[in-house]
């Protein structure tokens, strides 16, 4: 198994480099093309009502904010019911304390090998790395982390990690990296070799380790939603299961959940269901003949609490991790998840990233964006994506100020350019001023500079008019 | 002369907010949005004291420099008529953004959110309000459309555009691929990311012109400045002459359909 890559702790730095060779390359540029608009069309098959579905966004929003609004005590509830349903719960602040938590479960048991369903807040704690360097095989058992892990790499998109690769890639992978496997694009016959291989690995696996789509709080229930069926095995096979999830997955009541199912499988992969739904409440009781003989859940903040304090900032844990908005993103679309250099890409890891990993190490993330705006119309709990990038750009490029909102905030700030911005502002409240500075502008259009930065790069020069609009306006009176 | 729709009062007077960019790069797109106003029988009035609407520093992060240029702006419409602004992103930020911005100042709070309630993109103006409908006068060619991302989410007036242009008798209106998707401009986006920006700009350009239309026409010249912007400069790069992709402010197409060869 090949070490996993670590992830970049500072993502904003070569941004710009990474997303222009991604950009230049015109076989990545028209393969991400294709695949999102693959995904936008299925989404856009499952809303034929466009009446309907405004009303379940809404309700969706709702839903979330009502149980957000109640977070620290449906985090006690949902202890207090998971413990009477035999779930030890744990507290993890950091992606440290989380992989220690994780390992040491492990470690109590003398397990080899965890065999994992699909989870990103495992990828947020980097959870293979921490257990590879601990002496335990993680393997991930959902087809598109297997590939990305196969090639040492990380998922490009939340919902379908392995979507930046082709099939010959992965064929290619397949030849070179599985004993005993030929060369083959055909998909079924790869994804039967996949199973094969991990059929074997649910048997002799010491740990099962899975992600959490909702967590229940009146019932003490642990929801997973998944496709492959791999979940369900992780979650049962091995005798010892661990879940870890972040803390805003929580829901009060059961009814909660088919509203948001409905818009996270019909938003994310454009499915009415989704071939597994797992509730899961409990290990093995004694009259049972299978399951896990224990179920963990491990419960991770990782910057959640610093969002949570913000009534704006808090809609950004409104998230049922769908993945539309990176679907329906022109930048995602043009760039693809990896040269975001952060666990979730797209707008939706624009947004979030800065609480988890520091303003310091993201200050780039919330400039990559046109705000167009196609990722809040389409998020099916509504959140404001675009008015929170410009949030985040204020937390930013402001000047570093006491008890801030935000770790990092002012990480952005250059006094040149935010006296750029206060010298534009004096001049366009002033009508004089600004008649003077677009008076000069259009007198002297001929001195023009040539080259206008990014501007010029791909377009021609902005020339003022020689006459504006003001002085046309007069002359015809 | 067309009628107002039932239960609106047909306005005799508007202001006209003609944002920076039209003031400066397209003065004879407001001047010809003016006229078409005009012809409509509605007096136009310009405040000769309005700036910009704030946007470049909202959306950059600099709200505070933001409020102090859209103050400005609430001090000029004392009167209740009709603000018309020839950029559904602007008028977008007028309309969405200004009761943000002034939510901490409750004086101009007022004044902003009764200032919301009569912002109007120039393309819902003469279909919603004035119930326009150009009569062609020009002869058959092929458009192609496009509606910035302000004016389709924020202000909800895609349709208003199209509806106008389909109005037009010997004008077919192509249909560009990935019709709904970002040009790429987003004001300091376009500087800050270049590469990313330009990529996008690139594809709607190559969108448009695989229609095989004649012109582009939108009815945000923020729009028109990216896209002719990389039009010209691909012409410049592979040595053409003529404009590949030519285009303008749909107030002027709409001024000269409209306007009987012999006048003009």
């Amino acid at each position: 198994m090949n070490a996993p890559q670590t992830l970049n702790f500072m993502p904003s730095e070569g941004f710009r480099a990474r997303s222009k060779a991604v950009v230049e390359n015109p076989f990545l540029r028209k393969s991400f093309r294709g695949a999102m608009d693959f995904l936008t069309a299925k989404r856009a098959a499952q809303f034929p009502d466009v009446e309907e579905l405004e009303s379940l966004r809404t309700l969706g929003e709702r839903i979330r904010q009502y149980n957000l609004a109640k977070l620290p005590e449906l985090l006690e509830r949902l202890e207090i019911n998971l413990t009477r349903n035999g779930i030890k719960v744990h507290w993890a602040e950091t992606p440290d304390e989380a992989n220690a938590i994780i390992l040491g479960i492990c470690k109590a048991h003398a397990a080899k090998l965890m065999v994992k369903g699909k989870s990103m807040v495992s990828e947020e704690i980097e959870l293979n790395h921490a257990a590879e360097a601990a002496g335990i095989g993680a393997l991930e058992s959902d087809m598109g982390e297997y590939i990305v892990q196969l090639a040492g790499e990380k998922p490009s998109h939340i919902i379908m990690p392995a979507i930046h690769k082709t099939k010959e890639e992965i064929a290619r992978l397949f030849a070179e990296k599985v004993p005993g496997v030929a060369y083959t694009d055909n998909v079924d016959e790869l994804i039967q070799i996949g199973r094969q291989v991990l059929r074997e690995k649910f048997r002799e696996a010491d740990i099962g380790l899975s992600g959490v789509n909702f967590a229940i709080a009146e019932t003490g229930t642990l929801c997973l939603v998944e496709n492959e069926g791999n979940g369900r095995m992780s979650t049962t096979v091995p005798p010892v299961h661990i879940a870890v999830t972040g803390i805003e997955k929580i829901v009060e009541k059961l009814e909660h959940v088919p509203p948001l199912y409905s818009l996270l499988t019909r938003s994310a992969t454009g499915q009415n269901i989704s071939t597994y739904f797992n509730m899961i409440s409990g290990p093995r009781k004694p009259v049972e003949k299978d399951g896990p003989t224990e179920v963990h859940l491990v419960l991770l903040d990782n910057g959640r609490t610093q969002a949570y304090a913000d009534d704006q900032l808090r809609k950004t844990l409104q998230c049922i991790r769908c993945g539309a908005c990176m679907n329906h993103c022109p930048v995602y679309a043009r760039i693809g998840g990896h040269a975001y250099g952060t666990t979730y890409p797209g707008p939706i890891g624009k947004i979030v990233s800065p609480h988890m990993l520091g303003l310091e190490a993201t200050a780039t993330l919330p400039t990559a964006s046109s705000l167009c705006g196609a990722c809040g119309e389409v998020c099916p709990v509504k959140i404001p994506i675009p008015d929170l990038l410009m949030r985040l750009r204020e937390e930013s490029f402001s000047a570093p100020r006491a008890n801030p909102a935000m770790r990092g905030q002012g990480a952005g700030y250059n006094a040149t350019i935010s006296a750029i911005w206060r010298a534009w502002a004096a001049v366009y409240r002033s009508p004089r001023l600004y008649r003077l500075a677009t008076w000069l502008g259009s007198r002297f259009n001929g001195l023009t500079p040539s080259r206008q930065g990014g501007w010029t790069s791909v377009r021609v020069p902005l020339k003022p008019a020689p006459k504006r609009l003001r002085d046309l306006v007069k002359e015809r009176q | 002369m067309s009628d107002a729709p039932p239960g609106r009062q047909r306005p005799t007077d508007v202001y006209f907010f003609a944002t920076c960019v039209v003031d400066q790069f397209f003065p004879g797109a407001g001047l010809d949005a003016i006229t078409l106003l005009e012809r409509q029988g509605i007096r136009v009035h310009f405040p000769e004291e309005q700036t910009c609407c704030g946007q470049p520093a909202y959306t950059s992060g600099f709200p505070d420099e933001a409020r102090k240029v859209a103050a400005h702006q609430l001090t000029l419409f004392p009167n209740d008529w009709p603000v018309v602004v020839p950029s559904g992103s602007c008028a977008g930020m007028m309309k969405h953004h200004y009761p943000t911005l002034f939510a901490g100042d409750p004086a101009r709070l007022v004044l902003a959110e009764e200032l919301s309630g009569r912002i109007y993109e120039l393309t819902q103006f003469l279909v919603e309000v004035l119930n326009f409908k150009p009569q062609d006068a020009g002869s058959a060619c092929t458009v192609v459309l496009h509606t910035s991302c302000s004016a389709r989410r924020e202000m909800g007036v895609y349709l208003t555009g199209r509806k106008l242009l389909d109005d037009l008798a010997q004008v077919n209106v192509a249909q560009q691929d990935h019709e709904s998707e970002c040009c790429g401009f987003g004001g300091t986006f376009s500087v800050k990311q270049p590469e990313i920006s330009g990529a996008m700009v690139e594809d709607k350009v190559a969108a448009l012109k695989a229609t095989g239309a004649e012109r582009v026409v939108s009815a945000d010249c923020g729009c028109l400045m990216n896209i002719l912007g990389h039009a010209a400069w691909k012409d410049r790069q592979e040595g053409r002459a003529i404009p590949s992709l030519p285009g303008e402010h749909i107030a002027t197409f709409l001024l000269r359909r409209t306007t009987k060869e012999s006048a003009r």
